[in-house]
């Protein structure tokens, strides 16, 4: 039986003397306990199914720097890397596949020009190419396509928002997800504004829906807090796989624990 | 040495690398000589069975006649069956008979991907000391054959064959590259063979 994916993601940035760092963990004691590649073997080693890397100084210094961190994790870690952040191009989804990484993740660049996304899928295959949805609620219902009944009844739709969430677009996030199907994306990581960073759970009215409109894997994201929120993400929010980025670099929850504890709760995943 | 055969099918580094952590040694290559005086030969592939099986034109009669060990790697394996159904009706190199056919759209999402657990099904040194693991797969075809060459199976809405064998061709529909120390494991019980 396919098992559900629990996937860490590393927001990697510049520290002051230009190194790579995962964004939180360079303030620990130990600057090596902010090394991507570093982090990234520790996550491999406890049983991540995946890992996603996320460029987030989006500036030619850090791609740079991205393809290097890539590079030398493909070095060490046979499980499959995701890098987004900045991919622009076909030119740059080939760099990123060349350092030695298996998919690329699209966001603000698939919403400007979503041919880019036809485009990267014929060339490389649909298996490589993730869009990564970010997206909000919005309770001017008259505007959206799909309205979406929220935890507590009330209604709203989601908006797709870019440049990390600072710009609204108008696009219902549903309506982008099946059109991302169309264009050829393999994947879809869908994060909520409304989530991300609050640990209260992911957003499962939204990750319902797109995952029951679509038929391609969704990756939930944004929220993650507790175990409990994993296996709601699973079972209520009928997502393929869950991404988490700091509850996993502080050890709040460990995977081997949450995987076992998922097993026990009757989700199949890779132990 | 062994030779990975680059035919245009994808992305050969992680491969490459992945021998190298399992302890062999292996040279990426598209030079038929190269390819011929290899103790051992891995076929990897990524995209579909028309083109890569035009690609591998070159190296097709010596892949037929060779008794080097000889591992297929997803579409790599697909390509040892007689036939293939994806994109039309496809000849492959029919060292293992067999087709390739696509799965039925009611399993659930295609491409079946993600990690699933192998079962292996005959005593086949490929899996020495892996009864059940979980490897890593991306595939919407699957390699229909004869019980007697199957030896892994894995289920996604039916039971397919996820590691095929006959004499010195191996075939595996995951990963070992991408399937942590299981897919590790597997390639070094390969190197084993030669």
């Amino acid at each position: 039986m396919l098992t559900k994916r629990i996937i860490p993601c590393l927001d990697v940035t510049l520290d002051d003397r230009g190194a790579s760092v995962v964004k939180g963990v360079e303030f620990v004691n130990l600057r090596k306990a902010g090394d991507p590649v570093e982090l990234a073997k520790r996550y491999d080693e406890e049983g991540a199914d995946e890992l996603v890397f996320l460029d987030i100084t989006a500036s030619a210094h850090g791609r740079e720097t991205m393809v290097d961190v890539v590079e030398r994790t493909a070095e060490e870690v046979f499980i499959p890397l995701t890098v987004g952040g900045g991919i622009r191009s076909v030119d740059d989804i080939n760099v990123m596949l060349n350092a030695g990484a298996d998919k690329v993740s699209i966001n603000t660049s698939a919403v400007k020009n979503p041919e880019l996304v036809r485009e990267a899928a014929r060339i490389f295959g649909s298996q490589c190419i993730v869009v990564a949805i970010d997206c909000r609620r919005n309770f001017e219902i008259d505007r959206g396509s799909h309205i979406v009944e929220l935890e507590n009844g009330e209604k709203a739709w989601y908006e797709v928002v870019i440049y990390g969430g600072r710009k609204p677009t108008g696009l219902d996030a549903v309506e982008w997800a099946k059109r991302v199907e169309e264009l050829g994306a393999g994947e879809i990581l869908l994060t909520s504004m409304n989530r991300d960073g609050t640990k209260i759970g992911y957003d499962i009215p939204i990750t319902r829906k797109i995952s029951g409109e679509t038929n391609i894997p969704v990756i939930a994201s944004g929220g993650a807090g507790t175990m409990e929120h994993f296996y709601e993400a699973f079972t209520d929010g009928r997502a393929d796989a869950a991404l988490a980025a700091s509850i996993f670099h502080f050890r709040e929850i460990g995977i081997e624990d949450l995987k076992k504890y998922l097993r026990k709760k009757g989700i199949p995943v890779r132990i | 040495m062994i030779a990975i055969i680059d035919y245009g099918a994808g992305n050969l580094k992680s491969i490459h690398k992945a021998v190298e952590k399992s302890g062999g040694s292996a040279v990426i290559t598209s030079d038929r000589e190269t390819v011929e005086s290899a103790s051992a030969v891995i076929l990897p592939g990524v995209g579909a069975f028309e083109t890569a099986i035009i690609n591998l034109k070159p190296f097709s009669d010596y892949l037929i006649k060779t008794d080097v060990p000889v591992l297929g790697i997803c579409l790599g394996m697909q390509l040892f069956a007689d036939e293939s159904e994806e994109g039309g009706l496809h000849r492959g190199l029919g060292v293992i008979e067999g087709r390739v056919v696509r799965f039925p759209e009611w399993v659930g999402k295609i491409p079946h991907m993600g990690w699933n657990a192998v079962k292996t099904a005959a005593d086949h040194p490929l899996f020495n000391g892996i009864k059940e693991g979980y490897f890593y797969f991306v595939h919407s075809y699957y390699f229909k054959t004869d019980e007697r060459n199957i030896i892994g199976t894995t289920e996604y809405g039916i039971e397919f064959a996820s590691a095929v064998a006959r004499d010195n061709f191996m075939g595996v529909q995951f990963h070992p590259e991408k399937s942590g120390r299981n897919g590790l494991r597997v390639l070094e019980n390969f190197l084993e063979m030669i």
